[in-house]
């Protein structure tokens, strides 16, 4: 029989056995539900050794490359080390770079200690010296030298006060993941992409919309920005300048207090909604926080974006310290 | 005999069905409300799992799993109206699918099996 190994700890197999199975009478505690392969509660991920084929059916690409699977589902065909879904790789980062480019938005540029294998829109847990830890979208793409993330200053927030007002370059954090399936799928290159986040939710937008062009996407990319004021569009120049660059992405603006005569006035979420009237069809992509998030996402699914076309990464912010 | 599951074509029907089933109860004003979470994927494969039981397709969900997870909804009010409302969205979106009544029917009794255990009672 294959061997299965956890955590370090090789448990025994039996014939027919799947992962799941055998982890728990191992007495291991994996989170599971209907155990056919539908909810994904039981999403491992191997270390090592072959996938069970079967195991990764309905995933995304993106969670499909990474070795993720479904434990339920697995029958091991050779020896297998697996993980819980959340112990991801964990590398040293040198800060290389800090700049403003927004009054309360810092772009920080990382060196990875060794390489760092991601996807465009993937995140990150950024852990300070002391073990606070927060996640934070990558803006680069991999073929970018080094790794970029985007913090908004959020008010009596722990780690972004500290990554805002603090963080030096050449100061060191360490980055465990990546994680997340919000990313530029191959196939169907012709659909329509349609962009959309408000303030730092950009970052990994701008990242999927670099991959989509970098891989050939031959559809109408449309990227919108929401933010309060125009000063809140902090990548303003550098996305006229991929539109200029390339004709098939369209950069889209908004801003919630501009006077009515400005054609970028308005809350995204109309914004939004025009832009999805007029690329029927389209694969959509949400970034940002919740709040704007969930009711975009909601508008996109009863305005007929199907669920396998629409992606999605909310941005949770943790509660203030107290 | 055959199940509803492999008559309307297996796991990619299911994908089809919760598409139209998810849009008919965010839609609903009466249900809507417990369907508003953030994560609409997660919500999404709960609803693949439990149409593909009532859809007689494989699977292992047991009452107490069913009963595990409303239990927070049953405190934010849920009661047989409710029930009632998803099982009327349910038949509209096998109706939408081609589904002829008698098997809306079987469904329908399928998914009453686990009303007790969705209410808490």
């Amino acid at each position: 029989m294959p061997t299965l190994t956890w955590q370090g700890r090789a448990l025994p197999l039996e014939a027919g056995e799947t992962v799941l199975d055998a982890l728990e009478r191992a007495g291991e505690k994996v989170p599971s539900s209907c155990r056919v392969g539908a909810c994904q509660a039981c999403l491992v991920r191997a270390r090592g050794g072959a996938v069970p084929p079967g195991a990764q059916k309905a995933l995304r690409p993106a969670l499909v490359e990474q070795g993720y699977f479904l434990a339920c589902q697995a029958l091991p065909v050779g020896d297998l080390e697996v993980a819980p879904a959340d112990d991801l790789p964990q590398v040293r980062a040198t800060v290389a770079r800090i700049d403003r480019p927004a009054a309360d938005v810092v772009r920080i540029a990382l060196a990875p200690g060794e390489a760092f294998a991601y996807r465009a829109g993937q995140f990150v847990h950024v852990a300070r010296a002391d073990g606070l830890t927060r996640a934070y979208s990558l803006a680069s793409v991999p073929g970018d030298p080094l790794l970029e993330l985007h913090v908004k200053r959020a008010p009596g927030g722990a780690m972004s006060g500290y990554l805002c007002e603090a963080l030096a370059p050449g100061d060191v954090l360490t980055l465990r993941g990546p994680a997340g399936s919000c990313c530029y799928e191959g196939g169907r290159p012709a659909q329509p992409l349609l962009l959309a986040g408000t303030g730092t939710g950009l970052a990994p937008l701008l990242g999927i919309a670099r991959d989509a062009l970098a891989r050939g996407h031959a559809g109408p990319i449309t990227l919108l920005h929401g933010a309060l004021t125009a000063a809140g569009l902090y990548a303003d120049e550098a996305l006229r300048d991929l539109a200029a660059r390339h004709p098939t992405f369209r950069y889209a603006p908004s801003v919630l207090d501009a006077g009515p005569d400005d054609p970028r006035a308005g809350a995204i979420r109309a914004h939004v909604a025009r832009a999805l009237q007029a690329a029927p069809g389209a694969r959509v992509f949400l970034c940002g926080p919740p709040e704007t998030v969930g009711p975009l996402q909601r508008d996109a699914f009863l305005a007929g974006v199907k669920l396998r076309d629409l992606l999605v990464d909310a941005f949770v912010t943790a509660a203030p310290a107290r | 005999m055959t199940t509803l599951y492999e008559q309307l074509g297996g796991e990619a029907a299911v994908d089809a069905a919760v598409d139209i089933f998810y849009r008919k109860v965010l839609a609903d004003e009466r249900i809507s409300r417990f369907f508003d979470a953030v994560d609409m994927q997660a919500q999404a494969a709960k609803q693949k799992a439990f149409l593909t039981m009532v859809f007689g397709g494989p699977n292992r969900y047991t009452g107490r799993d069913m009963r595990t997870a409303h239990a927070r909804l049953v405190t934010q009010g849920l009661n047989d109206g409710h029930f009632d409302a998803v099982i009327e969205n349910l038949a509209a979106t096998l109706r939408e699918l081609g589904v002829g009544d008698a098997q809306i029917g079987q469904v329908a009794a399928t998914a009453e099996s686990v009303r007790g255990d969705v209410l808490g009672r």
